[in-house]
């Protein structure tokens, strides 16, 4: 499998683990100028490890949708270029503004991830890579509503949630639905669960039709 | 092409260097579609290079986001859930070092007795020596715990009603403020159903009942109010429903016009009469309220429709 450029595997404490470049966050072990990725507590760092193939790149250009509090996205901003970081809750956004200090191309925005009319003046067209990890219910829709700023070889990087959309269906049929519902603006290349770093998590590699 | 559509970009209009103007462009601004921003603000000398261009959007969107995060959580509301949920955590805390306290006590002095009173008479005692002295210094952070607990409590009785006049007088004002905790803002208080409302605090009973493991609670933390807990156990479930009904209108009113409408008071106590009067008598209830309210405060009662 291909990491982008700017994540590898690195020992810390002689366990292999994810780790990019930049200043810590939340307490994680660091060696050198390294720092670990905890994949249990990142969906996208729980991607790399099932080893699906992201085409997530260094340097890449980047929006993404359900930021909270920077754990994920200070990692993303460490190895891409320019990383626009939408949340929606005040309380996490506040850490997130924290992560984006330290770094120089993280734009944070206090915006919801399903009215992307309020930040389509700021978050340019034409980026990389969405990655999306929001927990809310219209999981497929915010995708496909996000699908304008993505070029047209870009990447949607997801992960769902199956309890976000209907906590009493079966994990497996509410990921059926969601993919049927994407069908209609994207081509899924990958999917897996990404169990065990977390239950009940669908991540998913897909491009714009 | 960068021309025509960069008529809705965060920096059209902007003089450079103008960052509260910026951060005000960020926060409010909308467009119908992305453009090639870095690009179109390089055309319109807006900046002088790509780099340039990520610089000023880096500021400008760092500010908007603080002063937007700053003025959410500073909202009174989210003061009010901070107060009340600081005083449970007093609350709380208190009652779990007054049961190490009581337990010690037992060991050492010929004090018996339980709970933050107890707490209180230990910390007034003299101590006779250095062991002595720590178990009555841990008596007194009880008993001042204890004192900030009420002190939160008291601050809450003077915010809560200013800050939701209507969800306070209906609901009293602690519960206002955990209602409005829980619910994550007066604003997410006012746009819930009231079915929601009705529930709020008794999350882990009504997931297992969509699990199907169990009954549908009648309520969460409202089963704290007279209304609930004062009426008979089988108009209980009524009796949260046209609670909530009323609190839920009372906090879109307070959210919407903060204005004080006393016409809800009198219409839920109407409510709260007919379904009483199914008993045939007001207060049948009360009595056995305490005794078992400890399982229905979770909102797992067993007979749930």
């Amino acid at each position: 499998m291909t990491l982008p450029d700017g994540v590898e595997r690195r020992h810390f404490d002689s366990e292999e683990r994810l780790a990019t470049r930049g200043p810590t966050v939340y307490g994680e072990p660091t060696d050198g100028e390294w720092r670990a990725w905890d994949a249990r507590r990142s969906k996208l760092g729980a991607t790399f490890e099932k080893g699906l193939d992201t085409g997530l790149e260094g340097d890449d250009s980047v929006l993404y949708l359900g930021a909270a509090s920077g754990t994920t996205v200070s990692h993303v901003a460490d190895f891409a270029g320019p990383t626009y970081a939408v949340e929606f809750a005040a309380r996490p956004a506040r850490d997130l503004v924290g992560v984006a200090e330290d770094r120089s191309r993280l734009f944070p925005l206090l915006k919801d991830a399903r009215k992307p009319d309020t930040y389509a003046h700021v978050v340019e067209s034409d980026l990389d890579a969405i990655v999306q990890d929001v927990a809310t219910r219209g999981q497929a829709r915010v995708a496909l509503e996000n699908r304008q700023f993505l070029a047209g070889d870009g990447r949607l990087v997801a992960a769902i949630k199956a309890r976000s959309e209907d906590v009493t269906a079966e994990p497996a049929d509410v990921f059926a639905e969601v993919l049927d519902e994407l069908e209609a603006g994207y081509e899924i290349l990958d999917t897996e669960r990404l169990e065990p770093f977390h239950d009940d998590h669908l991540a998913l590699v897909a491009r714009p039709k | 092409m960068s021309d025509e559509t960069a008529g809705a970009a965060w920096f059209e209009g902007l003089e450079p260097g103008d960052a509260a103007a910026a951060a005000e462009h960020v926060r409010d601004g909308s467009a119908e579609a992305p453009a090639n921003w870095p690009a179109a603000a390089v055309d319109a000398e807006f900046a002088a290079d790509e780099d340039a261009y990520y610089d000023v959007l880096r500021e400008a969107t760092i500010t908007a986001t603080r002063a937007a995060v700053e003025e959410a959580e500073g909202a009174d509301d989210q003061q009010l859930a901070h107060l009340v949920r600081a005083m449970d955590d007093c609350t709380r805390t208190a009652n779990e070092l007054a049961e190490r306290v009581a337990e010690w006590a037992g060991s050492r002095l010929d004090e018996e007795g339980s709970g933050v009173g107890f707490a209180r008479r230990v910390a007034a005692i003299e101590p006779e020596d250095a062991g002595e002295e720590r178990l009555l210094g841990l008596a007194q952070r009880v008993a001042d715990l204890d004192d900030e607990s009420e002190a939160l409590r008291a601050e809450i009785e003077r915010a809560a009603p200013e800050i939701a006049p209507n969800l306070a007088a209906l609901a009293g004002p602690v519960l206002a403020a955990r209602l409005i905790a829980l619910a994550g803002g007066l604003g997410d208080l006012a746009k819930s159903p009231s079915s929601t409302v009705q529930v709020l605090g008794a999350e882990d009973a009504l997931f297992a009942h969509l699990r199907g493991q169990g009954p549908s609670p009648k309520h969460g933390v409202i089963f704290t109010h007279e209304y609930v807990r004062g009426t008979a156990r089988e108009h209980r479930g009524s009796a949260a429903r046209a609670l909530a009904g009323k609190l839920t209108l009372a906090a879109r009113v307070d959210h919407y016009s903060g204005e004080r409408k006393t016409e809800l008071d009198d219409q839920l106590e109407a409510r709260m009469e007919r379904i009483r009067a199914r008993t045939g008598d007001g207060d049948a209830g009360s009595d056995d309220g305490p005794d078992d309210s400890g399982s229905d405060d979770s909102g797992n009662g067993g007979d749930g429709e």
